[in-house]
């Protein structure tokens, strides 16, 4: 699944869309940070999934829908909404475990065991129906936050 | 999602990520990436399977020691599929009283909504939680603004500060997912494409939702017509009409 011979026309066409628009995107090139051991690193996690905690709005759609949302890192996966503006993906893995999409619990036994070294005191959210050019002033602003908090790896999840 | 990758690597922070769309992954190729192979809406794969998940997770951690790039890995792990026994009966899983003849929509959807309301609480008390929050609505309320928006493009808002387009869409999420973690609470494993299915193809709210479509297209309201054009109805279960962008 998830291939797009795997899926239906209409969200075929649609993922098809998107990819005529990257080659407009100044995405040439092929950034590349290296950094220690896993072991070593200190882990934030970036979401697409429009996801957010009660307490805060909603995702808008237009241009409020680059803001990101900020989940702190002692959030309980119970408390994370979504309110992605797309009907085209399941939600209910979603309902019924939130770290199917965003997995803090897991990243919490990680750095617990140690194979990874620490987790970072904020992680991230947006909408991903986003366009990208909207969202490459979001990560300026999001990366600065990263740095801050002593972040050297990001795991973007998707939905 | 690939393009954020790089915008975050190129700010100096690496990352790693997991990819549903293998195609897109392939167009963007971010610096590194897990292609796996779940359908849409579940990155991890399998909700509630920690050893699962934590599979996915360490595959797509890993890539962060790789030491040339960029890297697109394929992830081998199917998620197990639900047994088709199992998921076989679940075309009507919930006995809905049919609507009688000239009942109206609104009707059948309430009448849904009641019947629903102890898978609802039931599931509410097994996981602690529920996602149908959005709107701050109760089920019947969000039932009832769409089903009155419906009938009545100009029916108010629930909410101050909350723009009508945002109003349906919070509404409307609410109560699919009312309905989903509803029927999921109730006996029998089934995969999740056949209880969006039944969503879209067996409830009076899916029917519902097709009617709200329409009416929103009539709405003076152009975020409202973007709403019922685009946002709605999945692409799965109906194409966007045309003309609308």
């Amino acid at each position: 699944m998830a291939r797009l011979a795997d899926l239906g026309q209409w969200e075929r066409e649609l993922l098809l869309d998107m990819l005529k628009e990257v080659p407009g995107f100044g995405l040439e090139g092929s950034p590349w940070v290296a950094g220690p051991p896993l072991a070593r690193r200190r882990v934030a996690i970036v979401t697409t999934a429009g996801l957010h905690r009660a307490s805060d709005p909603p995702y808008a759609d237009g241009a409020a829908a680059n803001d990101y949302r900020v989940i702190p890192g002692d959030v309980r996966a119970d408390e994370l909404l979504m309110s992605h503006l797309s009907s085209n993906f399941d939600r209910t893995g979603f309902q019924q475990d939130a770290n199917v999409v965003f997995p803090i619990d897991r990243l919490r036994e990680l750095a617990a065991e140690g194979v990874v070294g620490s987790l970072a005191e904020f992680h991230y959210a947006v909408m991903g129906a986003a366009r990208v050019p909207g969202s490459k002033p979001t990560a300026a602003r999001m990366a600065g936050m990263l740095r801050r908090d002593k972040v050297d790896a990001v795991l973007l999840t998707p939905v | 999602m690939g393009a954020l990758g790089k915008w975050l690597e190129a700010e100096g922070i690496a990352t790693t990520q997991i990819s549903l769309v293998r195609e897109h992954s392939e167009a963007i190729m971010p610096p590194r990436a897990l292609w796996v192979p779940f359908i849409m809406g579940r990155p991890l794969g399998v909700p509630g399977d920690a050893a699962f998940q934590r599979r996915v997770v360490t595959a797509a951690l890993k890539l962060l020691e790789a030491p040339l790039g960029p890297v697109l890995e394929d992830y081998p792990e199917d998620a197990p599929a639900v047994a088709a026994e199992e998921s076989e009966g679940f075309a009507c899983p919930v006995s809905f009283s049919r609507p009688v003849t000239g009942e109206g929509l609104a009707a059948a959807v309430a009448k849904e909504v009641a019947e629903l309301a102890p898978w609802y609480a039931l599931s509410r008390e097994r996981h602690g939680r529920t996602t149908a929050t959005l709107s701050g609505l109760a089920p019947a309320a969000a039932a009832k603004f769409i089903t009155d928006f419906i009938a009545d493009q100009s029916t108010p808002g629930y909410r101050d500060g909350v723009d009508p387009a945002l109003a349906l869409r919070l509404a409307t999420q609410d109560l699919k997912a009312y309905y989903l973690e509803a029927v999921a609470a109730q006996p029998g494993a089934r995969a999740a494409l056949d209880a969006n299915r039944w969503f879209w193809h067996e409830t009076a709210a899916g029917r519902a939702y097709l009617a709200l479509r329409e009416a929103c297209l009539k709405s003076g309201d152009e975020t409202v017509r973007r709403f019922g054009a685009r946002s709605l109805i999945p692409l799965a279960v109906a194409p966007r009409p045309s003309g609308i962008t």
